[in-house]
């Protein structure tokens, strides 16, 4: 990713190629993922509830890590993922696949209208408006209780069985093998949008949207593109959410998910597409063992772990291991 | 006299709340660029420090607003040696976290001291009543509060505008690396101005705890509020600040009368249209 590994390999088609292999601990990344069916099966909704929010946290990756747009208001498309995922099914169409693709449509939709607004907004006027819309979003739910149940939730949704007949089960079995079979296929996908030609505009955006253009870029196209992208990811979590727990609530919209997400992105490392993934896992296992014990300081904790990850950690948990692995390979 | 008069008056007393609690946000953001957003946590600590000095120690009101004002600057004093100072050349991103962090625990912490209930306080009997003037019912504190933030906006243009101090304020805000070249101590600068407005951010806390209440969400929720005066306001312009202060004050309070049901929807919609509009505030000159 550094100018450095760019000079050495002049042809950029073997670049881009040389990054879409798998690395070993890519696939080792993907077969640990698959312990909790082993190891614990009694945190199986943990889990399931990780690989939704890691899903959710690549969405946010894509655009912030890769792309360099801070938003705070991200759960808007969660949401709304959530929200018609919930709708289609408390009226009567509880088919979960259709209802990933509902939602999915339906936050790519909200997604792609922002983003002619997202695309235009850089620093300060950019994280107001993401805000704005995202509060915008949330007191539009909480008004309309006739639709969305407002304060109280969504209440009476019911996910019909997994292609007809395997059930969700109270233990999240399924609830698990759902989501992390969807993580994992848009996580496929995410990985080849990176390493594409487009990818790398992206990141090139990123570090200076000024230049772009002069080679051939269109910034608003492209921000667009990926934005609407990362809706539609972020729908689908959200999907996701209101199918394995069969409940809505204001929450998934809020500004404390927004938060939530973009510290576990920090926390684990952006730009990196494994960073979100064990940003969530860290995050998530951390408030359910530190919410055992009092749940009102758990801020806290997240308080004190955002300024040392700022201070110490500049490019999260994974920055750090890179850096760590690079150090150990000097010494060796 | 229509109700329409009484609710001015109560959005001008809260527009001028959220101008004390916003304009050292808006100065120091256009000076360093420095995205600070726990700027209402020192907000709050002006106001525990009014509701401990009224509650534990017995001092009248008037006489705990000084305190609020340098305990708040003190703090700020503090954190921004610690903290800040390594940050004013980092991404809008890493500011806004370690800020947010800073946010949290302050949330936390003031959580675990007082407690999440919302704070009581005994004000003075003369400032709980209400005069007619012209048939308006006015309450006598709201009055108060308007005049001190009066008092204090013609403070703060005079010395901006006319002293030596408040030059090399505006020459830092409008261009920091000019003013550096010529010989201007911006760190120092910034110092001074962020603990001022800082304290100012105090007194503003501790003049809300009558209005709005005080309780740990208060450095989240009115976090919002800041944030929409500051960006719409324009960065580093105080015109900018009390105009879009005095707006944001008068139309919460009268969507808030006459449409309840939006709730705050319309404060939001506005600011993202005057911003589509105007990227960098109403005042704002970058």
């Amino acid at each position: 990713m550094t100018s450095a590994t760019i000079a050495g390999q002049a042809n950029p088609v073997q670049y881009l190629q040389a990054q879409n292999r798998w690395h070993w601990s890519e696939i080792a990344f993907w077969l640990a993922t698959l312990l909790p069916f082993v190891l614990a099966p009694s945190y199986l909704v943990l889990a399931s509830q990780i690989a939704i929010t890691a899903l959710f946290v690549l969405s946010l990756d894509l655009i912030l890590g890769f792309s360099g747009i801070v938003s705070l208001g991200h759960a808007a498309y969660f949401g709304i993922g959530a929200y018609t995922a919930g709708l289609i099914s408390k009226y009567g169409w509880g088919e979960p696949l259709t209802g990933l693709v509902a939602a999915a449509i339906a936050a790519g939709l909200f997604g792609y209208v922002t983003s002619f607004i997202v695309a235009r907004f850089r620093h300060l006027a950019l994280i107001m408006i993401t805000l704005g819309i995202g509060l915008v979003l949330q007191e539009a739910a909480n008004s309309a209780g006739w639709l969305t149940g407002g304060f109280d939730g969504l209440q009476g949704i019911h996910t019909w069985p997994l292609f007809g007949r395997i059930r969700f089960d109270l233990y999240g079995y399924t609830a698990y093998s759902y989501a992390l079979a969807v993580l994992f296929l848009i996580f496929l996908i995410a990985r080849r949008l990176i390493h594409s030609p487009f990818g790398l505009a992206l990141r090139g955006i990123r570090e200076n949207g000024l230049r772009m253009p002069a080679i051939g870029a269109s910034v608003h196209a492209h921000i667009q593109t990926i934005y609407t992208i990362a809706a539609i990811i972020a729908g689908i979590a959200g999907a996701l959410l209101a199918q394995t727990t069969e409940t809505v609530s204001l929450e998934a919209l809020g500004f404390q998910r927004s938060a939530d997400v973009l510290v576990m992105l920090i926390l684990g490392g952006t730009g990196r597409l494994y960073g979100g993934l064990i940003g969530a896992a860290v995050y998530m296992v951390a408030r359910d063992q530190f919410s055992g014990i009092n749940p009102q300081y758990w801020y806290f904790w997240i308080g004190l772990l955002l300024i040392a990850v700022v201070m110490l950690l500049p490019n999260g948990i994974l920055g750090g291991l890179t850096l760590l692995a690079r150090r150990m390979k000097v010494v060796s | 006299m229509p109700p329409v008069f009484g609710v001015l008056f109560d959005g001008i007393a809260y527009g001028m709340l959220l101008f004390l609690l916003s304009v050292g946000l808006s100065v120091t953001l256009g000076m360093m660029n420095f995205v600070n957003l726990a700027h209402c946590s020192f907000a709050m600590v002006g106001g525990y420090v009014t509701v401990t000095l009224m509650n534990a120690f017995g001092w009248p009101f008037f006489a705990t607003l000084p305190a609020a004002f340098i305990v708040a600057a003190a703090v700020s004093v503090v954190l921004e040696r610690v903290f800040f100072r390594r940050f004013y050349r980092s991404s809008d991103l890493e500011q806004c976290l370690l800020t947010i962090g800073i946010v949290f625990i302050s949330i936390a912490a003031a959580a675990y001291i007082y407690g999440t209930t919302n704070q009581p306080v005994q004000l003075p009997a003369y400032l709980h009543r209400s005069i007619d003037v012209a048939g308006l019912n006015l309450a006598v504190y709201r009055i108060v509060l308007i005049a001190i933030a009066l008092a204090i906006t013609a403070l703060l243009v005079v010395t901006i505008e006319m002293t030596r101090f408040g030059a090399q304020v505006r020459a830092a805000v409008n261009n920091q690396r000019m003013a550096r070249g010529l010989g201007i101590n911006v760190d120092a600068l910034f110092a001074i101005t962020f603990a001022l407005g800082s304290g100012l951010a105090g007194l503003g806390g501790a003049l809300a705890i009558e209005i709005i209440g005080l309780d740990p969400s208060f450095a989240l929720t009115y976090l919002i509020y800041v944030l929409i005066v500051v960006s719409v306001g324009g960065l580093g312009s105080i015109f900018g600040s009390f105009a879009a202060a005095m707006v944001l004050g008068v139309a919460d309070v009268a969507g808030k009368y006459y449409v309840p049901a939006f709730g705050a929807f319309l404060i939001y919609l506005v600011m993202i249209v005057i911003l589509m509009w105007r990227p960098t505030g109403l005042f704002g000159r970058r």
